[in-house]
Order: structure tokens, then C-alpha cells, then sequence
């Protein structure tokens, strides 16, 4: 063996990515490109009563306006929101009506501003209460999870304990807002469809586009070379690859739809506010004898997504009665979706501060109430864990941190007009893998070609593959190469829900160690073409394991309050993850650092308002959402322990991609609390809210 | 955006009569702020007159110790001019506190002064705003309002100002030079900037067809204490919450003069008068500090989610007061 | 398409190349950059000058490309990321240092990361202060850069993959 596996090799796209020749999905020029600029809806509600597009096509350069009277029609969509320009219904502001294709971009945005849309406008709701008339509980939350799960008798339980917390937390929308724009190039030749898309998974794609354009599959040729992140939002197609076909296929050109970053809130997902009920119970040395976590969401109209905030508290902790709750209410905003761990990162904001809760009220170390309820097997399950090493995460992070000795009073240090405190918080993210295929091909020069349909989406994909198949056929990493991102390679899941590089490195593995065994019972030259190996990992990848799988982590935070203006820094950010095997060192801790920036910016400055009047999301640009910049990210650290798992997959990994996010709002949340006293339970830790605190406890 | 004209203008005077002889025109600068609206649909000039070049981008001293800054002037070449950083250490910090290094290097120092408000709904076509459509109405006094007003405004608009760099003019007691079709003049800083009353849509006092030539501060020596402070979102590249900009100078251990304004509170830089008069003679301690602030936020009106503001502007006020007066008694910024 | 008085003749230098278009007024440099010459280094992000990702040099100085209009720009030196890789195969110190310090995932923001860390080079040898810079420090000399000044003076840049850290210690390693 090699040892390619585990070492910080350097991405292998880097040099483009650095002299700017990556190239992303607007980037592909072709001759009579036309660019298309979507019309978006003024109505929360209503249907669309008229369209003119007479200005719209008067202006200059402007080829074609596309409404609901005359855009392609499109086989139903098994996802409403990609049921575009097919009928008058708008389900809520910001929906597109209309799209107009021309020339240049200027022309098509004078175009987009030229459509005069009329509306029968109906009363809307768009204002998440917990009591909501319109609350039910679904069947399940996102992820296939039961809405409702319960053991025991967690009100009664509850009800006699020692020790009660009893919180009530708030998660504000948030908007993934990958710096590359959803954006997709179309362009339609004898009945064959070509897309370049931003998306995390182009197998996806195709498939949607096959069935609303009732093309065969091979029909269809879908790449993603490079995606300028994700996070979730481009999970599953969004509105701007259909347009772009719709288009393409309206005006015989290629078409490139860029959806403007203002337009992103309202129609690629964002995350649902959560409203959190915790009630914790415990005897006086920490033991939780009741866990309930209830939490209320939103979703659209048109699609029922469920954040799955409750779950993270089925796996954490051992506790005899618990209860876990998700409820929804359908208001007329815009549909949600994924957005970095789904669930685990509202929901174990919630659960975490709830903890640091109780940790105060019984007077124990916050790192000690986490470790007296280590459960022995999955809570909820009953399953044994295939590893856990949360408790190693806490000591270990401890240790790095310098936690030990930690006075655990409130409000106490001060640095002039700063508060200083420090939190913690522990992580969790379940492990996912999905069945793959790829190829790898032994090349008469000595080197050799994996295939795999894999999304690099700036995970390193490229990279750590190589190095799995490295390894698997026992060469140097120089020899392999690799293409990913495209519908014409071995099929392959999309880079989602941390599964990517484990559902794609067993296929790799698989292929890599086929062929080297056809090597070695090779005799001779090889052909020209060479020798290949293919490897499907259906019924191995996706087969039911006896095994609770999940990573684990503990995040510390330090911050300095300022009691002037109620802002605060995070001095020191630092994470000890528990993922299994961590195949590129390199690329892993970008990924780590990476969530748990996206995690402070929760904490402290991302948020986003529902205007009651108008049902939109309010700051729907940079401008005003605002995502960290350089200046809030002093120093984050990411270590991980050498975990062994023999039952995940070849290589042993765990997903690291959203882990990072998860907990870091609570460490910040509880740091905020050590410094100042103050308990705030709604995010983000903005001046006005810390400020208005400090006020409140001095009275 | 609607196609235009664009003229580029070799002098003042070439600008203003090309100003005047385009129905619909708008001077051209840096654009950071124009260009941004233009694309949103907010302006929709039909000829660009472009000013960049005119021969208005330097910092010079004038007799008797006045500065006079060029419009023209870029935002970083203001805030890192010798000049500016040692007299008026207010104005250099108040522009390194806005926007990014990128839009300091294009903005002017005339146009951050003719910049509009960032409220969403003056910025959104889709939605009714006083200032953008006279008469259609005000989103934002019922709708999301924590970033708004609560120091003058009206029923039409509470919209705020978003320059952290005239809220130091002001305090400073700068000037704004205008040229136009009737001439030259100059407008007190303090005056620049209206209040939005029912007129919401003029923001500043200028007449159509004039152009800021540049601006004056009074002569300061070197070490006249000022400083300029700011709350934000994030720790950088956000518009203020809340910022003050005070001058202050101490003479036989009272107050011999005092100039504060505050940013961020209204629709234009609020000069703090009556905090300046009870500061005025005033031995300078906390509790004076605290009663002038408190005397000038007293005419506060928070809306729903904006009271934080008042507090916010009290401390930020009473922290450059006492951190001012540490370094002119200590003779070390503290 | 349009007529002449919404169009001008203007000559633009890039990457040391002159370049003369006929150019809508409208055009802003970022698109005559990826529509008109080809050169997609510099990105659209926000398109109103709230991300920096479209960030080049013009005449020497860091700026957002989105929001100038190219036809103010006539006669002007303009530097992309392309241009800061040079004609050989050797790459710019600060793309050599990105690369070493995995300062990018994605690499959506990093060429305007990269030219505005150019930038910032030379905005603090020719003595720019900045937000962070202490107010006592000598005005018209060079101020030193630690990791706060890199910090704050990146800040117009931002990058949702959090790779905040690993840029701040590259362009650390860059500095003279």
C-alpha cells in the first residue's frame, strides 16, 4: 500500500481555480448564447391575471418572453417548485412569472422590467406562531423521520424531577447563499438537451429534465465541472435549469439562466425558522430522567418540507422518558429545503443551549453533564453505535481548549468594557451513504482513469478519490486520473447530506480493487484501450446496518461581549470531530473550519425576516443577510481523533461536510451566556438583542 | 436599466451645462451607489454625465489652515491623507469604518455624501416607498424597521442616512461646495442633509443641476481631539446600527468646545446641539457625558423594533466622550 | 440593436493588451470582461458590489468590477486574475500561496479574493491605514501587516465556504 489515503494532498483543480480557468455553468460560451432574466411574482398569493409583454419584447435585444400562456409544457414534477411557468397560480412572492430571454444580459434585465404582470391578489399568511391555527403534525420530517417519537412518560417524569429546564428557542429563516449563484447554460441540437448547471448532483438533473421534457435519459448530457458551493441548496435541480431548457428549446439558442442573488431567498430554499420547546428533567447529579424537544416549522403551500430539528435529541443522550415532536403549518411563503444539516443544526442549537441550561441550574460542568449522559446504545433506537467517541471529543477538545479549571460563574470577567466567556457545545451528524457505480481503467502508459459521476462542489472530490483508488490499486497518486461531474460517467449520487465521498469512495474502492485484481491475473501488454473494472455498490451501499451511525464532535467557544454596543467577537472557535477515517487531511479541515464558520455566522450575524405586509424574506441580499466576513473569523481550529470503523464502508470514513455547523451556534450562544448572565434564545446574538439584554439585567 | 447617454465632463462647467442641456441626467462618479440603483431599477437616468475626471480630486490646504477636499477625491485616498489622519482623525476613521476596501477606492467623497438610503423598501420597485415614489406610501414604519430611524422622522418616511463619513463632516463642522447653473455656493455639513417632513424624496438640500465641487473643513491643528465610532451586524463591511462622530477639546479642565453627531438615527447625520450646549463649560466626566446624551435622546421616537437604538447611541456617545478626554489628559489614546 | 447614443468606442487596456469595443453604456466591466473578451476569472456573486468576487485592478487599485461601467473606464489599465498569473507557466506568490494553504474550496471567490489581496499589498506598502490600524501610527509609511489588518482588509471579499482562515495565512506568507 501506498498510504495515499489519510495524506493532505493538494486539489487537484487548484491551479484552475487559482488562475481563474475553472470554469462554472455561465462561463460556457457558444455561439448565439442568449442570456434569460426571470420575472418574479408581487403577490404572496393570488393567480396571475395578465401578462404583457409587449414593452418587454420592444426593447432592443430581447428575443422571446416566456409566461404561463406560452412557455413548453411540462410533465408534472414530482417537486412542485420546479412546476414553472405552467399555470397563473403564484403560491408565494418572489415565484416566477415570467422569463425574458435576449441578447445581452442588460437587455434581458430592461426586458424583465418591461413585463407587466397583473394579479387577482388574496389575502396571505405568512407568520410562523407556535400556535398556529394551521399547525398539524405531519407524518414524517425530512429525512423519512417520523414526525413523533416517544418513550415512556416524559410529562409525568418531568414533572418530578430535581432539576427542570423548561425553553423556549428561536431559529430565524436562513439562506444557504453559495457565492456562485444558481445558474445553468442550455442548449438543445437535434433533439439532444447539453445543461452546464451549478448543482450538487447532475444525476439528478438529468433525471428531472428526462421526465419534464419526456426525453429519454440518454437523450441528455448534464455536466457540473466546477459549483461554486451549495450547501444544500442545490441539491436537487432548481428553477433556473428548467427555465434555461424551457428557453433553449423556445428560441433555438443556448440560454444561460443566472438567477440574480436577490431572487435566491424566495425560490432555491432556504431554512425554515424553528420554533424550539425544550423541557429537560434531571436528578441533582445531571442524569436526565425527561427529554421532550418540540419544535414548530413552516413550510410552503405547495410542498411539505420539515426541518428536522427533533431528531439530533433522539440520538444524544440517555434519558428513560422522551418525546420528540415536529410540527408544521403550510403558510403562503416560499418553499424550504436543505440547508447545511438539515435538523441536526437548529435542532442541536437548541438541545445544546438547553443543556448549558441545565448545567447552570444544577451547578455541574457543562462538559461533565454531557459526559454522565453518554447513553450505551442509540436512545431512540435501541441500536449499539458502529463508534461513538463524543466523550474523547469533550475531553480532548477540553484539553486543547484549556477548558479545565473554568470558573463557571456568569457575568464575572471582564477585560475594560469587554465580557469575556467561554461555552461548549457537543455535535452530532448521522452517517449517509448511497449506492454508486465508476470505472477504473488500467492505461497502457501506466497510468490509470477513474470514472465516477461525482459533484466536486469544493468538498475536494477530485482529490480524495484519487487518492482512495490510489490506495485500493496500490499505486502513487501521480498515476491516477480522474474525471467527475458529468452525466456521461458512471452514475453517481449527488455531494449531499455528508454523503458523497463515502458513497463515491466505495465505488472507487470497489472498481480500483476489481482492477487491480484483473491485473494481477493479467499476462502480457495490456491492450490498447486497456483494462477496465466496473464496480456498482447497490446492495452493499444502501443495505440496512444493525448499527447506529454517527459522527460526533464538541465545540468550544471564547467571545468578548461588548457592553457598549452590545457586539460580540469570537475570539477562538475550536472543534474535535470523532468521523471515522479522514482520507485528505488537507481538504477535510477546510471543510471543518469551513461549517464552523457558516456556524458562527448563525450564532451571531445570519438571519433573516418575513415581512408580514408583503410575505418576503426581507433581506434577500448580501447587503443586508450577512454572512461572516474575514474580520468575524479570528481564529478557528479543527482536529479530529483517529477513529476505526469497520462498519461504515472500505475506507472507514464518516461525513464531514456539515458536522462543523453543528453546535457551533450553541458554543458561541453559551459563551455569550458565561460572559454576560444573559440567557438570549433567539438567534443570531445581534447588538440590538445583546445590548437590550445587558440593559435588562443591570435593572 | 433603460439605455442612456453618457457624456464625459472635462470642468465643472462642461458638467453642468451638459447637466442641463439632458433632459434626465445624473452625474457619474464613483458609481458604487448609483450604478448599484440603477440596476435595481431606483434610478433610471436617460444620460450619465460623467465627473470622474474632472480636475477635482485633490486635498489641499487653504490660507489660514482650512482643508479642501476634492469631490473627486477617492473615499481611501480621503481617509489615508496625512493631512486628514493627523486633524481630523474623525473623518479618516468614520470612511475606514464604511464599506470595503474595493468601494473606498472608487467612492468620491462627493458621492458618499449623495448616497441613498439602504432601506430595503425604497430599494425594492415592488413595494410602496414615500422616497422613491412620492405618495405610494411607507413600508417600512410597519414592516421591518430595526435598521430605521428614531430621531425625526415623519409619517412619510423614516428611513436613515447611510454615510458614516458625513456624520464625522458634521461634527467636524465641514461645508459642502456645490457649483450649479446659478453659481457657487456652500451649505453647512450639519445643513447638507434634510429631514424627510413630506418631501422624503429630497434628500439634501442640493438644487437640481448642481454638482458637489468638494468639501472645507475649518482649520484644527494637529491633535484637536476627534474620533468616530461605529456599531454593526458584523465586524466589518456593514452599515451602521448606530455611530457617533465627536470633536472634542478641553480648555482649563472643562469643555471648551464640543462637536457630536450621530449616524444611523435619522435621515440625515444628527448634530447633537443640545448634548453640545449642556456639554459646553461642563467638567468633562462620565455623568456629564451621560446627562448630554441623555438631554439629545430625549426627543427620540423608537418604533416597534428600533428602541435598542437609543441606548446603543447613549453608550457609543459617552465612550468617545470619556476615551477623547482620557487622551487629552493623558496625552495617550486610551 | 440600440443606437448610437446608448454605444461608445472605448479602448481599455487588460492584462496589458489593449482592447477597443463598441460598448453599450450599460455594460459594466465585469461583463465586458466574461461577455466580451472571454476573461471569466473575475465572478458574479451579488452583481451589486456586496460579495467582491468580481474584484480587479484598474489603473493599480482594487475595485468591483459590477459596478463600473466600462464606457468610464476608456483609456484605463485593468488587471484580472488572469493577467496576475502572467504569461509563463509561473504562478502569481499569491496564487503559489492559496494553493499551499488550501485557501478556497469552491473557488467561486478566490480569483477576487486573490486581486484584492493584491491590493492590499500595495495599499499597505504605499501606507493606507485601515479600520484596525492604530490611530497613533505614523501617517504616509507603510503599515505592517498582521493578521488583523489582512482581516479587516479582506473583509470586502466574502467567501460561504469559511475559508477565511487559510487566505489570511496565505497572503501572510506573500508579504515582503
Amino acid at each position: 500500500m501506498t498510504g495515499s489515503v489519510g495524506a493532505p494532498a493538494e486539489r487537484r483543480e487548484g491551479r484552475e481555480k487559482v488562475s481563474g480557468t475553472a470554469r462554472y455553468a455561465a462561463e460556457f460560451h457558444s455561439p448565439g448564447r442568449a442570456q434569460a432574466w426571470p420575472v418574479p411574482s408581487r403577490v404572496a398569493r393570488g393567480r396571475v391575471t395578465g401578462v404583457d409583454t409587449a414593452a418587454a419584447l420592444a426593447v432592443p435585444g430581447v428575443i422571446a418572453v416566456l409566461t404561463h400562456e406560452n412557455a413548453p409544457r411540462l410533465a408534472e414534477p414530482d417537486d412542485p417548485t420546479l412546476a414553472l411557468l405552467q399555470n397563473a397560480r403564484v403560491p408565494h412572492r418572489g415565484w416566477f412569472v415570467a422569463l425574458v430571454v435576449a441578447e445581452t444580459l442588460e437587455a434581458a434585465r430592461a426586458g424583465a422590467a418591461a413585463v407587466r404582470v397583473t394579479y387577482d391578489a388574496e389575502e396571505h399568511d405568512v407568520t410562523l406562531t407556535a400556535s398556529h391555527p394551521g399547525v398539524y403534525v405531519p407524518e414524517e420530517a425530512n429525512g423519512g423521520h417520523p414526525a413523533v417519537r416517544e418513550q415512556g412518560d416524559p410529562d409525568g417524569a418531568f414533572g418530578s424531577s430535581a432539576a427542570r429546564v423548561d425553553v423556549a428557542y428561536r431559529v430565524p429563516p436562513l439562506h444557504n447563499h453559495p457565492m456562485e449563484p444558481h445558474t445553468s447554460t442550455a442548449r438543445w441540437e437535434d433533439g439532444t438537451l447539453t445543461v452546464h448547471t451549478s448543482s450538487q448532483g447532475t444525476g439528478a438533473v438529468r433525471a428531472v429534465l428526462a421526465g419534464l421534457f419526456g426525453l429519454s435519459r440518454d437523450r441528455i448530457v448534464v455536466t457540473a465541472e466546477h459549483v461554486g458551493g451549495g450547501f444544500g441548496s442545490k441539491g436537487t435541480p432548481r428553477p433556473d435549469v428548467v427555465l434555461a431548457a424551457m428557453a433553449a428549446r423556445e428560441t433555438g439558442r443556448p440560454v444561460t439562466v443566472a438567477l440574480p442573488r436577490r431572487f435566491l431567498p424566495a425560490v432555491v430554499g432556504h431554512r425554515a425558522p424553528t420554533l424550539h420547546r425544550l423541557r429537560l428533567g434531571a436528578e441533582t447529579d445531571g442524569r436526565l430522567v425527561s427529554l421532550v424537544h418540540e419544535v414548530t416549522t413552516h413550510t410552503s403551500r405547495i410542498k411539505e418540507f420539515v426541518e428536522q430539528a427533533a431528531v439530533p435529541a433522539r440520538v444524544m443522550y440517555a434519558a428513560p422518558h422522551t418525546r420528540t415532536v415536529h410540527r408544521v403549518a403550510a403558510l403562503d411563503v416560499p418553499s424550504p429545503s436543505w440547508m447545511r444539516a438539515p435538523g441536526e443544526a437548529p435542532g442541536m442549537y437548541a438541545l445544546e443551549s438547553a443543556m448549558d441550561e441545565l448545567a447552570t441550574e444544577l451547578g455541574i460542568d457543562p462538559v461533565e453533564l454531557r459526559v454522565r449522559n453518554e447513553p450505551d446504545v442509540e436512545p431512540d433506537s435501541g441500536r449499539p453505535f458502529s463508534s461513538r467517541h463524543l466523550v474523547e471529543c469533550l475531553r480532548e477538545g477540553a484539553r486543547r481548549f484549556g477548558w479545565t479549571g473554568r470558573d463557571p460563574r456568569p457575568g464575572v470577567r471582564r477585560d475594560g468594557p469587554l465580557l469575556l466567556g467561554t461555552g461548549v457545545a457537543a455535535a452530532t451528524y448521522p452517517v449517509m451513504v448511497g449506492p454508486s457505480t465508476a470505472t477504473a481503467r488500467a492505461l497502457p502508459g501506466g497510468s490509470f482513469l477513474v470514472r465516477i459521476n461525482a459533484t466536486d462542489i469544493g468538498t475536494g472530490a477530485r482529490t480524495v478519490l484519487a487518492q482512495v483508488g490510489a490506495d485500493a490499486l496500490g499505486v502513487p497518486l501521480e498515476r491516477i486520473r480522474i474525471e467527475v461531474g458529468s452525466t456521461e460517467l458512471p452514475s453517481a449520487p449527488l455531494a449531499g447530506g455528508s454523503s458523497g465521498t463515502a458513497s463515491w469512495g466505495w465505488a472507487v474502492h470497489d472498481a480500483c480493487a476489481g482492477l487491480a485484481r484483473r491485473l494481477a491475473g493479467h499476462v502480457g501488454t495490456l491492450p490498447g484501450q486497456g483494462l477496465e473494472f466496473r464496480a456498482d455498490t447497490t446492495g452493499a451501499a444502501d443495505a440496512e446496518s444493525d448499527f447506529a451511525r454517527h459522527a460526533f464532535g464538541a465545540h468550544f467557544a471564547e467571545v468578548a461581549v461588548d457592553t457598549v454596543t452590545g457586539e460580540v467577537r469570537v475570539g477562538r472557535l475550536l472543534g474535535v470531530y470523532a468521523a471515522g477515517r479522514i482520507l485528505n487531511a488537507r481538504t477535510a479541515r477546510s471543510q471543518f473550519v469551513g461549517g464552523m464558520t457558516m456556524g458562527l455566522g448563525m450564532a451571531l450575524t445570519e438571519g433573516s425576516t418575513m415581512d408580514a405586509a408583503f410575505g418576503d424574506f426581507t433581506e434577500s441580499d448580501l447587503a443586508s443577510y450577512h454572512v461572516p466576513v474575514h474580520a468575524d473569523v479570528a481564529g478557528i481550529e479543527a482536529h479530529w481523533l483517529d477513529e476505526e470503523d469497520s462498519r461504515l464502508n472500505p475506507m472507514g470514513s464518516k461525513g464531514i461536510g456539515e458536522i462543523g455547523i453543528v453546535g457551533t451556534a450553541a458554543a458561541i450562544g453559551n459563551a455569550v451566556h458565561h460572559a454576560t448572565g444573559v440567557r438570549l434564545r433567539e438567534l443570531p446574538l445581534t447588538p440590538d438583542r445583546v445590548l437590550t439584554g445587558l440593559l435588562g439585567r443591570r435593572t | 436599466m433603460k439605455e442612456f447617454a453618457y457624456v464625459r465632463a472635462g470642468s465643472v462647467e462642461e458638467a453642468t451645462s451638459a447637466y442641463a442641456s439632458h433632459t434626465g441626467a445624473r452625474y457619474l462618479a464613483g458609481g458604487t451607489n448609483l450604478v448599484d440603483l440603477m440596476k435595481l431599477g431606483v434610478e433610471a437616468p436617460a444620460a450619465l454625465i460623467d465627473v470622474t475626471r474632472l480636475p477635482l480630486d485633490t486635498v489641499e490646504e487653504l490660507p489660514g489652515g482650512a482643508l479642501r477636499v476634492g469631490a473627486m477625491v477617492r473615499n481611501s485616498d480621503l481617509a489615508a491623507h496625512p493631512l486628514v489622519r493627523d486633524r481630523y482623525p474623525a473623518l479618516s476613521q468614520a470612511v475606514f469604518a464604511g464599506a470595503s476596501g474595493q468601494l473606498r477606492n472608487a467612492a468620491t467623497t462627493g458621492g458618499n455624501l449623495l448616497q441613498r438610503t439602504r432601506c430595503p423598501y425604497f430599494q425594492d420597485l415592488s413595494k410602496p416607498c414615500n422616497k422613491r415614489e412620492p405618495g405610494s406610501g411607507c413600508g417600512a414604519r410597519d414592516g421591518v424597521h430595526r435598521d430605521h430611524a428614531v430621531l425625526g422622522h415623519s409619517a412619510h418616511c423614516i428611513a436613515t442616512h447611510p454615510s458614516d463619513m458625513a456624520v464625522a463632516l458634521t461634527a467636524l463642522d465641514g461645508r459642502v461646495e456645490l457649483a450649479g447653473p446659478e453659481g457657487a455656493r456652500s451649505v453647512a455639513a450639519a445643513d447638507f442633509h434634510r429631514l424627510p417632513g413630506d418631501r422624503p424624496e429630497q434628500d439634501t438640500e442640493i438644487r437640481p443641476g448642481e454638482l458637489v465641487t468638494g468639501v472645507v473643513l475649518p482649520a484644527a491643528t494637529a491633535g484637536l481631539p476627534s474620533a468616530y465610532r461605529k456599531a454593526r451586524d458584523r465586524a466589518s463591511y456593514a452599515f451602521a446600527l448606530a455611530s457617533v462622530a465627536v470633536v472634542l477639546r478641553l480648555e482649563d479642565g472643562v469643555v471648551g468646545h464640543a462637536g457630536v453627531a450621530f449616524g444611523a438615527l435619522a435621515h440625515r447625520p444628527w448634530r447633537a446641539r443640545r448634548a453640545e450646549e449642556a456639554l459646553l463649560g461642563a467638567a468633562p466626566t462620565r455623568a456629564a457625558f451621560e446627562h448630554a446624551a441623555d438631554l439629545e435622546l430625549d426627543a427620540a421616537q423608537p418604533l416597534r423594533d428600533n428602541a435598542y437604538k437609543v441606548p446603543l447611541a447613549r453608550n457609543l456617545a459617552v465612550d468617545v466622550l470619556s476615551r477623547l478626554t482620557d487622551t487629552a489628559l493623558t496625552g495617550r489614546a486610551s | 440593436m440600440g443606437n448610437l447614443q446608448h454605444h461608445s468606442r472605448t479602448t481599455l487596456r487588460v492584462n496589458g493588451k489593449p482592447h477597443t469595443l463598441t460598448v453599450d453604456h450599460r455594460r459594466v466591466l465585469l461583463d465586458l470582461l466574461r461577455e466580451d473578451l472571454g476573461l471569466t476569472g473575475a465572478k458574479k456573486g451579488c452583481d451589486h458590489g456586496q460579495c467582491g468576487a468580481c474584484t480587479v485592478l484598474v489603473d493599480g487599485r482594487r475595485v468591483n468590477s459590477c459596478l463600473l461601467f466600462a464606457v468610464a473606464l476608456d483609456g484605463c489599465e485593468v488587471t484580472t486574475v488572469e493577467g496576475l498569473f502572467g504569461d509563463g507557466e509561473e504562478p502569481h506568490p499569491l496564487q503559489r500561496a492559496f494553493l499551499e494553504r488550501d485557501a478556497f474550496q469552491c473557488g467561486y471567490c478566490t480569483p477576487g479574493q486573490i486581486c484584492s489581496a493584491a491590493g492590499v499589498l500595495a495599499e499597505a506598502a504605499a501606507g493606507h491605514p485601515s479600520h484596525v490600524t492604530d490611530p497613533v501610527a505614523p501617517s504616509g509609511e507603510p503599515v505592517p501587516l498582521d493578521r488583523e489588518e489582512i482581516r479587516e482588509r479582506l473583509s470586502g471579499n466574502l467567501c460561504r465556504c469559511g475559508a477565511y482562515p487559510r487566505i489570511a495565512e496565505a497572503v501572510e506568507d506573500v508579504i515582503p
